[in-house]
């Protein structure tokens, strides 16, 4: 009974299958899989902006919306009708062909990137050998579309902050692929199935989630870090700041295609959480051995939801970051960080079990991390502000 | 000759040659990108998985917002207009009517075009690190040595020189 | 640089949601237009006439002098004065203003108009809910508009209708002592040559 409630997606789709001829059935297979991503992603998306909407009120003291429907539960569906009845404004000099595909070209690569998501057990789109792989080789189209965007706007906001979102983007990349080398390492495998089956075992109640390690912990905050700043949330979203630089590279769309880089981003940030839960935070596995007779589906999104709701929280409450504190971070604290967390992985694997290695690991992350700090707050050299015209 | 390999081949031709014959840059350089998108897509369709992705993040995650970085940094968007033909295009035909043609009778009269290949051993990431590592190692640490001496050049041009600004 | 600061922001942060849902002070909002700020007695919207007693027009103590009309800093008042006279808020006949108009949509609430009447008769509101969707009169209230009664006037204003009331009670009290005063003295001033004419037959007076 728990096993049919865990697998119930898998049988509709078998059974669906049933239905159509043997010649017809790897086409219907792969179309009934992606059905269900095309629909639970971009419900989930409507849901986010409802919660973000609402947690970011209470955070500053306020309701959210609350008036179309109970507690604004309709907001998505009125900023959807907003959106899609907005004129569609297209600068007369912009480039029209290279305006229009910039936004389905994010949505593309961000929809593309659950192919490798395993949601449940058993249920994975493509099974891929190389599958994290396949991720982080979408992740990077995503700089291009951005890039089109701002170009084809032929306005110097929309450029600049093109700029900056693609230096911004790539330069997180590398802090996130180094963090992702370490599960690699551990897991022996770029397949997101076989990262998830190592983690699913249990000692006493205690699950064997790569988070509950030193080097797992660390490389699971580089990575949320710099998947912050992938998507270009706050408080990474200078290129989009509506304070800074009006919006950034988006500052030429309206109606829609607006709403498609909302779409985009979400979904990016969506995937990137979907694959931190598969790296560290074990998958669709239950947190504690009693638990398991709930669906593993329902983990998945539960997990996605807390870590959707500590995005929400981190940003109703750091202030936007500088351009160059940014590119500081991301080079000088998070790059060594990474590369540290890489070393202390493999002294991890070579050591002897038992605690000994717990506190070998955990003081060669601690000290470098502690030290680093220092050293970056040494460089600033705070100057008594002087002021030229008051007594 | 499948229906898939007809398609990509088609795409990735399609690419290349409007990366050559468009007037804007940014149009040529988009154009580039569908072409390295598409040699990707052969790569995975003779499921060497590995070099298909590597393919996808290197060259349009990288090499393409490379050149995109030169675009946006050089050219103003009002002067992106390249001349597409030259005028010297009799010679340049001739050219590359003559390397094509020497291209097509290397591959038809090779082993591959005449004989059926044996069928490949499917290779996955795991043999591919293997031999990274055992065999192949003293190539990967000069690639890295390589890569490190580029990072430092690109570091030391980009550097601001602390004595001009004083 | 160690995440001490952001750890401390997240804690101010998850303070703010939980306690929004069990305190006033977490959560500030006022949901206009079901729920609104307490009343302050010394705001001020637009101008209103006051009238004393049950019926406007016989009660109001404008007495249509125009001085507001020619202090009004953009113009918005536009008085006519009446040709006869009834009696003001003391008692005396006074003309009255026949056309009373002020533009609100020009006020702007600068209290002079108040300031400056000897009378008062004009004080200002605070109601600040006058939406009309009449772009072409909406928004000019005339004589009857304007008039709202003492005991609003006292509503809005506590203190100062308190002591606008008592200066009216003690003139009030003035004039109905001299009018008493004048009375006794018409009332004893006939008297007298009669007691002077007869004087054997009103001495027990």
């Amino acid at each position: 009974m728990i096993h049919t409630l865990d697998q119930i997606f898998v049988l509709a789709k078998l059974w669906l299958l049933g239905y159509f001829p043997v010649g017809a059935q790897p086409l219907a297979s792969a179309i009934l899989s992606v059905i269900p991503i095309l629909i639970a992603f971009p419900l989930l998306f409507a849901i986010t902006t409802w919660l973000e909407r609402k947690g970011l009120g209470r955070m500053q003291n306020r309701y959210g919306p609350n008036r179309t429907g109970p507690f604004g539960l309709l907001q998505p569906i009125a900023d959807a009708i907003k959106s899609l009845t907005k004129e569609d404004i297209v600068p007369l000099t912009a480039d029209h062909l290279v305006h229009f595909l910039a936004p389905l070209v994010l949505v593309a690569a961000a929809f593309l990137a659950y192919a490798v998501l395993p949601i449940g057990r058993n249920m994975v789109l493509v099974n891929m050998n190389a599958g994290v792989l396949f991720f982080f080789a979408i992740g990077s189209t995503v700089e291009l579309s951005v890039f089109m965007a701002g170009w084809s706007s032929r306005s110097k906001y929309s450029l600049l902050g093109a700029m900056r979102a693609v230096a911004q983007m790539i330069s997180y990349e590398v802090p996130m692929v180094l963090a992702t080398i370490v599960i690699i390492m551990q897991a022996g495998s770029l397949s997101t199935v076989t990262i998830v089956e190592k983690q699913a075992g249990y000692t006493g109640i205690f699950p064997h989630w790569f988070v509950f390690t030193p080097w797992g912990f660390v490389g699971f905050v580089l990575f949320m870090i710099a998947a912050t700043a992938e998507s270009n949330r706050s408080p990474f979203d200078l290129p989009e700041g509506e304070s800074e630089i009006i919006a950034g590279y988006y500052i030429e769309y309206s109606g829609f295609k607006f709403a498609l880089f909302f779409l985009g981003e979400y979904l990016g940030m969506f995937a990137t959480s979907g694959l931190a839960i598969t790296l560290f935070l074990g998958g669709w596995s239950a947190p504690f051995s009693f638990l398991t007779w709930i669906p593993s589906y329902a983990w998945f999104f539960a997990k996605l939801l807390a870590l959707i709701g500590a995005f929400i929280w981190i940003r109703g409450t750091l202030p936007r970051l500088r351009m160059d504190q940014l590119m500081n971070l991301a080079w000088q604290y998070i790059l060594p960080m990474a590369l540290i967390n890489m070393l202390v992985a493999g002294v991890w694997h070579f050591m002897p079990l038992g605690p000994f290695r717990w506190l070998v690991c955990t003081a060669l992350l601690a000290v470098p991390c502690v030290l680093l700090g220092h050293a970056l707050k040494r460089k600033k050299k705070f100057q008594v502000r002087t002021y030229q015209f008051v007594e | 000759m499948t229906v898939t390999f007809l398609i990509l081949a088609i795409l990735t031709v399609a690419g290349t040659a409007a990366a050559m014959g468009l007037r804007n840059a940014v149009h040529c350089v988009l154009a580039l990108t569908v072409g390295f998108a598409g040699v990707a897509a052969l790569y995975l369709q003779l499921d060497a998985q590995f070099v298909g992705f590597t393919q996808i993040m290197v060259y349009v995650g990288a090499v393409a917002i490379l050149a995109v970085f030169a675009i946006m940094m050089t050219h103003s968007p009002t002067a992106v207009r390249l001349p597409a033909y030259s005028s010297q295009w009799v010679w340049g035909g001739i050219v590359a009517a003559a390397v094509f043609l020497v291209l097509a009778w290397a591959i038809c009269s090779s082993s591959a075009s005449t004989q059926a290949l044996p069928p490949q051993p499917y290779i996955d990431v795991q043999q591919i690190g293997d031999a990274l590592m055992h065999r192949y190692v003293l190539p990967l640490e000069i690639m890295g040595l390589l890569l490190t001496a580029a990072l430092i050049g690109a570091v030391v041009i980009a550097m601001d020189r602390k004595e001009e600004t004083k | 640089m160690l995440g001490k600061g952001i750890l401390k922001g997240l804690a101010e942060t998850a303070r703010n949601f939980f306690g929004s849902y069990v305190s006033k002070e977490r959560l500030t909002t006022v949901q206009y237009p079901e729920e609104r700020l307490p009343q302050v007695e010394a705001a001020r919207s637009f101008p209103f006439l006051v009238y004393d007693g049950p019926d406007w027009h016989a009660g109001m103590r404008c007495v249509a002098c125009q001085i507001c009309e020619k202090e009004c800093p953009p113009k918005c008042i536009f008085i006519e004065k009446s040709k006869d006279k009834k009696p003001d808020a003391v008692g005396k006949p006074q003309a009255y203003p026949a056309v009373f108009n002020i533009d609100i949509s020009v006020c702007m609430s600068c209290q002079i108009c108040v300031e400056v009447c000897p009378f008062n008769a004009i004080k200002m509101d605070v109601e600040y809910d006058l939406p009309t969707d009449d772009r072409f009169g909406g928004l000019l209230l005339d004589k009857q508009q304007l008039s709202k009664s003492n005991e609003y006037y006292n509503a809005i204003h506590p203190t100062e209708a308190a002591t606008v009331d008592a200066a009216f009670a003690e003139e009030r009290a003035k004039v109905e002592a001299k009018a008493k005063a004048a009375a006794d003295a018409k009332a004893a001033a006939p008297v007298a040559p009669a007691t002077q004419a007869q004087p054997i037959g009103g001495e027990s007076r």
